[in-house]
């Protein structure tokens, strides 16, 4: 079968990739293949390839498959097949070249979003066998560059965006001084110790996305929650080194972010709406550092503000006019079962919601998430042109009178907008906590947090 | 011919269960000691509720999404392995083998539906044959070995629908026949016919994360 897209992709130059490529030798590759395959993987590795029966009914999960014709060099298995399956074949005796292929599939034309776990009758976990490729690549040292970017920055400032130590409570502080503009009284509390809430973000919030901090702190303000953020590392909740396959430094983030927490005594932690970031403090870093289940109660946006609306916390002065579609992000759907309290914000706030379809945890993947946007300019069209399925659905849902599109996700947020743009659907893209914002009560002197 | 029937029935048949039921037990073992060994949290995340929930949800026809996506491969598929695992276990021919050589016996199927559930073993295999040449996403990881484990699950149904029938050299087609079953036997646990071991578990852990962790459906 002719696969024009995979010869475009050889043209893809990626310097993070092509000068690790260009230091491998076959004896190199084969030593650190096996030992990743000897030293980490064990029965799920060896029983999902020994039980695969190459059926093929994967390949309609995927939206990469979708989106380029059905062409099965993109289905899950035909992913697994370019990689993990020749690897073990050859017993990691694979060729630079090899490499390098297997780490553009791995690395940007999967987004670890495990619908094919739904769709595979033995529930094989192929989001997992495309991580332990890129376990294999991150030790052989071929990742891509802009991702390695930011896994570069959480070892050194423990935070995405190489946000320096006082950059951090100085954001916080100006938009605090912005916010008293609107509320006079109010304050971002930070350190302080028995508060209910830790509040975390990922690291673009205050690096370019002040906006939401002060969204946020009026939210907070208003609700009466009794919150605070730490002034120390551990505030950022993201993590790109978990899927760079960067394990240890995944460890080493989620450890500061739950002993910050442990610090403060707080109750729980709240995050803000971004997926990965939940991914990462709920199901994987905190299986890395050996908690079967996180040590704190991890509260999402969507739940935080389903549980504020519900209580009467905060009140809605007049509800979104403008119709609106809602964006179900994988990390919190299919990752944590978010979708119902999603749909109850967003009607609360929202006088019109449109369905898309499929939706809830069978939604379709933004096509931005397990660290493919991050990827950066190279992979931007891999993205794009491998979500033309979900711009479908976009549009359909336009098509239907939905003017704005909720994404509760930050790298939704961003992969949906460049989806917008490329395909020129015309839809506003908005978080619910810009909404939400937009549509409360706020009383001329706010509560201020105990 | 007697001898070599005597031989395929008699030592060959033994070595088959052996090498089923030993097998298929050492293989199960073996991943159990891995998962123990190397990732034993596993155990932590799997529940009885959450792993039946996702096994029952797939092996009920039309109960999952994809199941309904695929209505024409999901009535074959059922029909297939239902088939194949009921027609050996319920034919009187051979449950009256088991009562001669070891005085036990159960209900049988009536010859003439027996006769149709191969047929639906045959066709079906026909099926995923013609779906493996034809449908590109799977031709695309379709490899020798599938080909031949579909020709160890056919062969018994096939010389056996001969034999039944006494076309052909019947002696010669009913020791292929018998020849047919104990490679399918034998070779369960160690192709990746294994999946009828191996899926409950695989099945159950997807269940258990998904119910326990990810408080979604995975069907």
């Amino acid at each position: 079968m002719p696969e024009p897209s995979k010869k475009e992709e050889n043209e893809i130059v990626d310097e993070g990739i092509d000068v690790g490529v260009s230091r491998l030798t076959e004896d190199k590759i084969q030593s650190v293949i096996n030992s990743v395959i000897d030293a980490e993987t064990g029965a799920r590795l060896k029983i999902y390839v020994d039980t695969c029966i190459h059926c093929g009914l994967c390949s309609d999960s995927c939206h990469y498959y979708l989106s380029h014709n059905n062409d099965p060099a993109y289905s899950p298995v035909g992913k697994v097949k370019q990689t993990i399956w020749e690897i073990l074949k050859k017993k990691g005796r694979v060729s630079p070249e090899f490499i390098r292929n297997a780490a553009i599939i791995a690395y940007t034309q999967c987004n670890l979003c495990k619908r094919c776990a739904q769709y595979c009758p033995f529930g094989i976990d192929i989001a997992y066998l495309m991580l332990v490729v890129r376990r294999i690549m991150h030790k052989l040292g071929v990742t891509p560059l802009y991702i390695q970017d930011t896994a570069h920055s959480h070892s050194v400032t423990m935070n995405q965006m190489w946000v320096k130590g006082d950059e951090w409570p100085d954001t916080l502080q100006w938009q605090e001084e912005e916010a008293q503009t609107e509320i006079p009284n109010l304050r971002i509390p930070l350190e302080k110790e028995g508060a209910d809430i830790m509040y975390s973000v990922i690291a673009p919030e205050p690096k370019f996305q002040a906006q939401l901090i002060y969204q946020t702190a009026i939210i907070m303000n208003v609700a009466g929650i009794d919150w605070t953020m730490p002034a120390s590392v551990g505030w950022d909740n993201s993590d790109m080194a978990m899927y760079t396959g960067d394990n240890e430094i995944m460890g080493r983030l989620k450890r500061a972010h739950f002993e910050t927490a442990e610090r403060l005594k707080v109750k729980k932690i709240v995050m803000g709406e971004c997926g990965h970031a939940f991914r990462s403090v709920y199901d994987m870093g905190n299986r890395w550092l050996g908690w079967s289940m996180p040590p704190f109660t991890i509260v999402h946006a969507i739940e935080f503000y389903h549980d504020i609306i519900k209580e009467g916390r905060i009140k809605i002065k007049k509800k979104f006019e403008q119709p609106i579609t809602l964006h179900d992000p994988c990390n919190v759907v299919r990752g944590a079962g978010l979708h119902e309290k999603a749909r109850y914000v967003a009607h609360a706030i929202c006088e019109k919601v449109i369905e898309m379809h499929p939706n809830r945890e069978h939604n379709y993947c933004c096509g931005a998430g397990g660290g493919v946007i991050n990827t950066g300019p190279p992979f931007k069209m891999t993205r794009i042109e491998g979500n033309r399925i979900k711009a479908e659905q976009l549009f359909s849902a336009k098509t239907k009178g939905a003017r704005v599109l909720i994404a509760p996700c930050h790298n939704c947020h961003s992969g949906l907008h460049d989806l917008v743009h490329h395909y020129e659907i015309g839809l506003d893209i908005k978080f619910f906590g810009d909404i939400i914002y937009e549509v409360m009560e706020k009383p001329e002197l706010g509560r201020e947090g105990k | 011919m007697h001898t070599f029937y005597n031989f395929v029935s008699g030592p060959l048949t033994w070595i088959a269960f052996l090498l089923f039921f030993g097998g298929s037990f050492y293989r199960i073992v073996n991943m159990l000691f891995l998962v123990n060994k190397k990732e034993k949290f596993i155990f932590s995340y799997m529940s009885w509720r959450y792993s039946l929930r996702s096994i029952f949800h797939w092996i009920i026809p039309f109960a999952t999404t994809n199941w309904r996506r695929q209505p024409v491969l999901t009535v074959i598929t059922f029909a297939f392995h239902i088939c194949l695992m009921a027609t050996p276990i319920f034919l009187l021919s051979h449950v009256i083998l088991w009562d001669e050589s070891f005085s036990i016996s159960w209900w049988t199927l009536p010859d003439v539906l027996a006769d149709v559930m191969t047929i639906v073993v045959i066709l079906g295999a026909i099926y995923f044959l013609v779906r493996r040449l034809s449908q590109p996403e799977v031709k695309y990881v379709t490899s020798a070995s599938d080909y031949v484990i579909l020709t160890i699950v056919a062969a018994p149904f096939v010389t056996g629908f001969l034999a039944y029938h006494q076309w052909f050299a019947y002696p010669l087609i009913m020791c292929l026949h018998v020849l047919a079953g104990n490679i399918m036997l034998a070779a369960i646990p160690f192709t990746r016919l294994s999946h009828m071991l191996f899926s409950p578990f695989t099945r159950a852990y997807m269940g258990s994360e998904f119910g326990g962790v990810r408080n979604a459906r995975d069907w």
